[in-house]
């Protein structure tokens, strides 16, 4: 049934391509009906299977010389993950709603790439996963380049150029480790349970995390996020730093990671006091955590403020990946959640509510305009998504900060005081952000030089999703844990940690 | 020698679809010059090219139906499975080109054009089932004598004409670089069967290592490798749109099974090696510097045209340099790889050059620049467009995904422990990401960038142009399908293999 | 299963602020009345509470207990002894005299009270919860009411002093959340009782769960301490971690700098005595010294700040910092010494600071609700300069108002009285010296609010206040119970203390260093 949700979105595109090109309406109710049955069956599926172990969804022979199989699995991870790509989905439509160019293809694309996103979460081969993972790039850019703002078109090309060398470098390792393993099979197990030997890990696991991290955002190899971002439509770079960015983190775990273990433990020469590429990716996360909360933090921008947080978020995800802990890891499943859901608020709000109605995002312009009074709701929404980014405790950003710093705390101590700082920086750039825009210095006040069209009830829907989402995670995480926590102790990541978690 | 006797039927059996190519060729050309003297151009150029499609349809008809099989004087020519598939893999393309040239107008010597396509077949058809030197030199010599004179067909272009010219110069070089090698290698085996040469050859003597690079030099033009490139770009460009087609996809397979044939049987006791900085002299490394040379030139060089044409002639040298991967690993998987790879790459290589000559109609012009407003004009097309530049960057479900995929695969499967060849098959992924740089960028053109004037956006549909268009739409299906489902052509391409090897 | 009283209670602010938000928005008068109804119906409730507890038991009580993250340990916890239930007392007072301060609010004044019921809730959650984890969220989701209390109806410069306010708090927020990480790592439990039952055996578990074998225990002590403590130094605050306050209680407006000092500053208070204190008593034992210092530092150089002052409200704001000082001078000097002899001190000492946050709530809140009258009487100014001889235009508001002020500078018979004075009795035996320096605050207070009686009621009258209208008969009307409760507390403590004598004594004999 899950595999549905696949289904239904290319299916839903296909039928986009051939409607009239003068069906506007019609185009967005579809697009709502196929992102909200997906949604559905997403959730009827996480509601079902509470224990978070692996079930097969399907699994028939495909290329059959080769031993690729169309297999499709879901476990608690790829479950969570699949219900945010369903909920950031339907947010994402809703705040597409005033799409009248060319609004078939806008659509179009738009499920084609959740539903990519979908297939790239609950792929069990690794053949299809990147199969899924490399077609995601293409109504990204299109999206982008056609239905963008500022540099739309460098915006696009910079990330796909970047996604594609990152999936060239997973290609580079997925085939030599296929190969490696006797070419026989591409399933996930399999290949995890390979023996490969350990120099093979060291080289391979670096460029394979690498290839993926690269569209989690990883400092240095970030610098796409904050111009895709800015050059995105609201729906896409929602989805952007909603799930796409969450597609390089879930690959850096569940094919990274798990089929090279080896390749993050010590290496024979400790090269200037780091000893593994466990301790120089963790470093890189916390760079990256620090970095884009301070770039943030002198943005003119709006958007840019909130592109360069996305990377100082991507960076929890890392580091939690890289403690290698039971507690950081599911802090970092939990932060792809949280930030799926809060950076997508973020962006809508920056982008629909703000940009769409202003025409400007430059925090100095918008500051006279006393757009608290004048878009009250997007002043509270700003100011709940913010705090909720910034990790403030009831929303999900909390536990999930909490966790990955609890984990920091066991793995390398010293780096988790150094994302005690970020988390600082974090506060003062949201609220730098906010009072810029939406309460700047009264005294001065200017009526916007056009009256603003007041917020949207499709824009109004979507954001209480979005908070209300947050919200629940962070109040009752264990609604997640139960199944990430299974799901971590599967056999699956067994090489993760020798003699259980820690 | 063979000691079995050939027999003329066995040899009617297996040399009837090269009949049948003839045949329909002088049926063609007498029915253009007698009974369609009154017809329109269009009218002529559509039922000529209709008859070569059915003529080539029944010769793969034939293929199929009957499998000739056998071997005649020891390799002079063979019938098997495997060669079955790859000629009737030909034969579709050959229609594909000339459905292609169906309804176009660029000369009024339709009957003739269609002979030389059919005649240019017939040689592709004895070329892959061949494994004799003097064979394989005279189909090549058929083959390129009548690509020479296709891409010199647009009369009314002076460009096409020099550039055939500079085709033709280079072509002769190369054939007397190959006929030099092959009298080499005559001369140091005594024999022109490529497994007799094979039996006498053990390890590297000089004359050896200059038969090698000769026959690379002459090959190597016939593929488009660097560096004996030069003339692609501007056949690519100038040739009539059919012409180059067929120049870019038929004309290839053939080739690079025969460069196959001969480095994998001909050269087997003088391989050498081509491990990263443990280089032993042989012909893999030679063919190695070749992929990588192309690779990286073709890729990098393509970034900066202006024209699609020109644009996809790099690319096709940056293809060239993948497939060469497939000889270096020389294993019964690269050949499949090899198969499935210029197969898929030829049909959307026509189905680009396919789009192009109805844009080229339109707007008179291939320039990147003159692209924008396609999409509005002309959405199925520029969405078949999309799929086939977006197969020849290898994004997947497309064809050229698996394509690429399933060669680097066998690149590395020729020795899974230390697989030598890495550092090419990195080079040849790395490149490839650089590739989706340049035909994204004529996909935006197309897609996204908005056209200056709003004349670009009316439709302005020329005559005889349905056939192509039909044509565009079917190979993009082609190309989704055998992307989303290589078994198609790989399981019977795989099943043919054991006999080969 | 019981009723879950404090869940209850800590939810009635949000269904009031949910219902003011739900108003139409067309009427300005009746949210405050709305407002001022229901911040007393849950002034009732707390009462309530206050009645149904247990007053001879020192025990948790009212305890709700469920698991909730299972992974993280997490449990719901809530319960309180007498230390929360003054706490949640105060509040409930103080909260409708910021209401009541806040009669005049014109902007927005339903989105204005919402957010009081807001950070009304937060409060409330803060004192009952047990649990590190959701005790975190409470505090720190109080920030944002108030936050936007000030940045949105505050004075002139709100924006910075709402900004300064906010990363004060978080930076020591964040500290203190990294300490209890590592405590966590170390104990696998975020419950305040258990941790506090564990004494520092924890220690050697954390050096070992962060690798750093080859750190002093006692000195990683030293410095998770310092976290959690910079935490609530910030929030009290103490001095030199002050500096956001003036500021923030001068900017924002009156109503709301009554609910800051009345209860808010308590939320601080509140987490030296049930975190700080119970968790890391060896480490303020050996700290003592210096912390006295700090206390000392915070009564007496906020004293001299204040005389210092031309407006009424930094005036204030210096006070409040200077009462609270006591508070923790207190706090400090309980962990001296476990002489069976002092025993007797420590519980004056310890009764003295309940007596004194809840009298300094009202005092204080009482004061600024004063302020915010004077204020709207006088076109917003509210320098010292600008007043002068109101007792003749306005006896009814000077005398009421100068009870108010002589409760906050201690004179016997009124409120501030017996809990500054319990807080000496009991220091003075434990550390003599403290006790004696930190007098010359009590010196410095009377003299700078004896200036303000001075200058703002008696002295020749301003042309520009000749219309100062007294006190209206409402207003009279309300201004009635808070002073009857002056009088009552200052002439009657045990009212208090008797009530909380169990908690007392139960809570020092925990304490263990």
């Amino acid at each position: 049934m899950l595999a549905w949700t696949i289904y239904i979105s290319f299916f839903g595109a296909a039928i986009l391509l051939l409607l009239p090109k003068r069906a506007a309406s019609l185009a967005r109710c579809l697009a709502l009906l196929a992102a909200t049955s997906a949604c559905g069956i997403a959730l009827a599926a996480f509601l079902r299977h509470r224990t978070g172990e692996l079930f097969t969804i399907v699994d028939k022979p495909w290329i059959a010389s080769l031993g690729i199989r169309y297999h499709l699995a879901a476990d608690g991870i790829s479950l969570s993950l699949v219900l945010l790509t369903g909920i950031v989905a339907i947010a994402g439509v809703l705040f597409s709603w005033d799409i009248d160019d060319r609004t078939n293809q806008f659509f179009a694309f738009y499920l084609l790439l959740i539903g990519a996103v979908y297939g790239v979460f609950l792929s069990y081969d690794l053949f299809l996963l990147f199969v899924f993972y490399e077609i995601v790039i293409i109504p990204k850019y299109f999206l982008i380049a056609n239905w963008g703002s500022t540099r739309r078109e460098y915006g696009a090309m910079k990330l796909a150029i970047y996604s594609i060398v990152g999936s060239a470098m997973v290609l580079v390792g997925l085939i030599a480790a296929y190969v490696a393993a006797g070419s026989s099979s591409m399933a996930l197990d399999k290949l995890a349970g390979f023996p490969f030997s350990a120099h093979f890990q060291m080289v391979a696991f670096p460029v394979v995390f690498v290839g993926f991290a690269i569209l989690a955002g990883l400092w240095p190899f970030h610098t796409w996020a904050p111009t895709g971002h800015v050059a995105a439509p609201t729906a896409a770079s929602m989805l952007l730093a909603g799930v796409v960015m969450k597609l390089g983190a879930y690959g850096c775990l569940r094919v990274a990671m798990t089929l090279f273990p080896v390749g993050l433990g010590p290496w024979s020469h400790p090269v200037l006091g780091i000893d593994s590429w466990r301790e120089v990716f963790a470093a890189l996360a916390v760079i990256g955590i620090l970095y884009g909360a301070l770039v943030a933090l002198v943005q003119r921008d709006f958007k840019f403020v909130i592109g360069y947080s996305s990377v100082s978020h991507m960076g929890f995800i890392l580091l939690g990946l890289m403690t290698l802990n039971l507690m950081g890891l599911s802090g970092a499943i939990i932060q792809m959640i949280s930030h799926g859901l809060i950076g997508g608020l973020l962006f809508a709000v920056v982008g629909r509510m703000v940009y769409a109605r202003t025409h400007t995002r430059e925090l100095a312009a918008l500051g006279p305009m006393n757009l608290s009074s004048a878009l009250p709701f997007a002043a509270v929404t700003f100011v709940v998504a913010g705090m909720a980014g910034m990790g403030l405790p009831g929303f999900s950003g909390f536990v999930a900060e909490l966790m990955i710093v609890i984990g920091a705390w066991r793995a390398f101590p010293v780096l988790a005081l150094a994302v005690g700082f970020g988390i600082l920086i974090g506060i003062v750039y949201v609220w730098r952000a906010m009072q810029k825009a939406f309460f700047a210095e009264r005294g001065h006040e200017l009526p916007p030089p056009h009256p603003l069209q007041p917020i949207t009830i499709p824009e109004k829907i979507a954001a209480a999703l979005l908070i209300a989402s947050s919200v629940a995670v962070g109040l009752y995480p264990q609604m997640v844990l139960n199944i990430i926590q299974p799901a971590l102790h599967s056999l699956l990541f067994a090489g993760l940690r020798p003699g259980g978690w820690q | 020698m063979s000691s079995i006797q050939p027999t003329y039927s066995q040899l009617l059996s297996l040399a009837i679809p090269q009949m049948i190519l003839v045949g329909t060729a002088l049926l063609a050309m007498s029915i253009d010059l007698l009974a369609l003297r009154r017809a329109t151009l269009s009218t002529r150029s559509a039922a000529t090219a209709i008859l070569g499609s059915l003529g080539c349809a029944a010769a793969a008809a034939y293929i199929a139906i009957i499998h000739p099989n056998g071997n005649l004087l020891g390799g002079v020519l063979l019938g098997n499975a495997f060669i079955q598939l790859l000629q009737i893999a030909i034969l579709a393309l050959t229609i594909a080109v000339l459905l292609l040239a169906a309804g176009s107008t660029f000369t009024r010597h339709v009957g003739e054009y269609v002979l030389l396509i059919l005649m240019a077949t017939v040689g592709m058809l004895f070329l892959v089932a061949t494994q004799d030197l003097l064979v394989i030199f005279v189909s090549i010599e058929l083959l390129s004598l009548s690509l020479y004179t296709l891409a010199a067909f647009n009369k009314q272009s002076r460009f096409s004409w020099e550039a055939a010219l500079k085709y033709f110069l280079f072509g002769g070089m190369s054939a007397a670089f190959l006929l030099f090698g092959f009298s080499l290698l005559y001369g140091l085996s005594n024999s022109t069967s490529l497994s007799e040469i094979g039996a006498h050859i053990h390890g590297l003597s000089p004359l050896l290592a200059i038969a090698i690079v000769c026959v690379a030099v002459g090959l190597g033009f016939k593929v488009a490798a660097a560096p004996f490139h030069f003339w692609a770009p501007d056949i690519y460009q100038a040739a009539p749109a059919p012409s180059a087609a067929f120049i870019a996809s038929g004309s290839k397979v053939a080739s690079f099974i025969v460069f196959f044939q001969l480095a994998s049987i001909g050269f087997a006791g003088a391989q050498g090696s081509a491990t990263w900085g443990h280089f032993v002299r042989g012909w893999i490394p030679v063919i190695a510097l070749v992929a990588a040379l192309s690779m990286v030139l073709g890729n990098f060089v393509a970034i900066r045209q202006s024209s699609v044409r020109r644009l996809l002639a790099y690319s096709a040298v940056a293809h060239a340099g993948y497939m060469l991967l497939a000889l270096t690993a020389h294993t019964p998987q690269s050949l499949a790889a090899l198969v499935y790879y210029v197969v898929t790459y030829s049909a959307a290589t026509i189905g680009a050059f396919a789009v192009l000559s109805i844009v080229e109609a339109q707007t008179g012009s291939d320039r990147i620049g003159d692209l924008p407003g396609l999409s509005r004009r002309e959405p199925v097309l520029s969405f078949c467009l999309a799929i086939f530049l977006l197969s020849l960057a290898g994004i997947p479900p497309l064809a050229g995904f698996f394509g690429k995929f399933y060669l680097f695969v066998a690149a590395l499967q020729s020795s899974p422990e230390s697989m030598p060849l890495l550092w090419l098959v990195i080079l040849a992924i790395a490149t490839s990401a650089v590739s989706l740089y340049y035909y994204l960028r004529v996909l935006k053109a197309s897609y996204i960038t908005t056209p200056e004037s709003s004349a670009a956006l009316t439709s302005g549909r020329v005559s005889g142009e349905e056939i192509p268009r039909v044509l565009c739409v079917l190979l993009a299906a082609a190309v989704v399908l055998l992307g989303a489902w290589p078994s198609l052509l790989l399981r019977p391409l795989l099943n043919a293999l054991p006999r080969v090897f | 299963m019981t009723f879950p009283a404090l869940t209850a209670l800590t939810l009635l602010p949000v269904a009031a602020a949910a219902v003011l938000l739900l108003l139409p928005q067309s009427s300005s008068k009746l949210p405050r009345v709305i407002a001022a109804a229901l911040s007393l119906l849950i002034l009732a409730c707390t009462l309530l509470l206050w009645v149904r507890f247990d007053h001879t038991s020192g025990a948790l009580q009212f305890q709700e207990r469920h698991a909730w993250i299972p992974a993280l340990h997490v449990e719901y916890r809530l319960a309180i002894d007498g230390l929360g239930l003054i706490m949640l007392l105060l509040t409930a007072i103080v909260v409708p005299i910021g209401i009541a301060a806040s009669w005049r609010t014109k902007k927005r004044s339903s989105l204005y009270f919402a957010l009081v019921f807001l950070l009304q809730a937060c409060m409330f959650g803060t004192f009952t919860a047990l649990n590190f984890f959701h005790w975190f969220i409470f505090w720190e989701l109080s920030l944002i009411p108030a936050f936007f209390l000030i940045r949105l109806w505050g004075g002139k410069l709100a924006g910075p002093a709402a900004t300064q306010f906010l990363v004060y708090t978080m930076v020591g927020s964040v500290t203190m959340l990294l300490s209890f990480l590592a405590i966590y790592l170390a104990t696998g439990t975020f419950d305040f009782i258990e941790l506090a039952g564990r004494g520092d055996s924890f220690l050697p578990g954390v050096a070992a769960n962060l690798g750093w074998q080859h750190v002093n225990p006692q000195h990683l002590a030293l410095v998770l301490f310092a976290g959690v403590f910079l935490g609530f130094a910030v929030k009290v605050p103490l001095i030199p971690f002050h500096t956001w306050l003036p500021a923030a209680y001068s900017e924002a407006p009156s109503g709301v700098t009554a609910i800051l000092t009345g209860a808010m500053s308590k939320m601080g208070v509140y987490g030296f005595l049930r975190i700080l204190l119970p968790i890391f008593a060896p480490q303020i034992h050996k700290l003592q010294t210096p912390l006295l210092w700090i206390s000392i530092a915070t009564i007496v150089l906020s004293a001299f700040a204040a005389l210092a002052q031309k407006d009424l409200k930094r005036i204030f704001a210096y006070s409040s910092i200077n009462h609270l000082g006591y508070c923790l001078l207190a706090a400090f000097a309980l962990v001296r010494t476990s002489d069976a002899a002092l025993l007797p001190e420590q519980y004056a000492a310890f009764s003295g600071i309940l007596l004194q946050v809840l009298s300094h709530a009202i005092t204080a809140a009482t004061i600024f609700w004063f302020i915010s009258l004077l204020e709207n009487r006088s076109a917003g100014t509210r320098l010292l300069t600008d007043f002068g001889g109101l007792r003749r235009i306005a006896p009814v508001f000077a005398g009421l108002m100068g009870i108010a002020l002589f409760s906050s500078l201690g004179l016997p018979g009124l409120n501030g009285f017996p809990g500054e004075f319990l807080i000496f009795k009991g220091t003075f035996p434990l550390v003599p010296w403290a006790a004696s320096i930190s007098v010359l605050g009590l010196l410095i207070t009377a003299v700078f609010i004896l200036g303000v009686i001075q200058k703002v009621f008696t002295g020749p009258l301003q042309p520009e206040r000749a219309v100062f209208p007294d006190l209206t008969s409402g207003e009279r009307v309300s201004f009635a119970p808070v002073i009857a409760l002056m009088f009552v507390l200052g002439l009657y403590p045990q009212l208090v203390l008797g009530a909380l004598n169990s908690t007392v004594i139960s809570y020092v004999h925990q304490l263990r260093f």
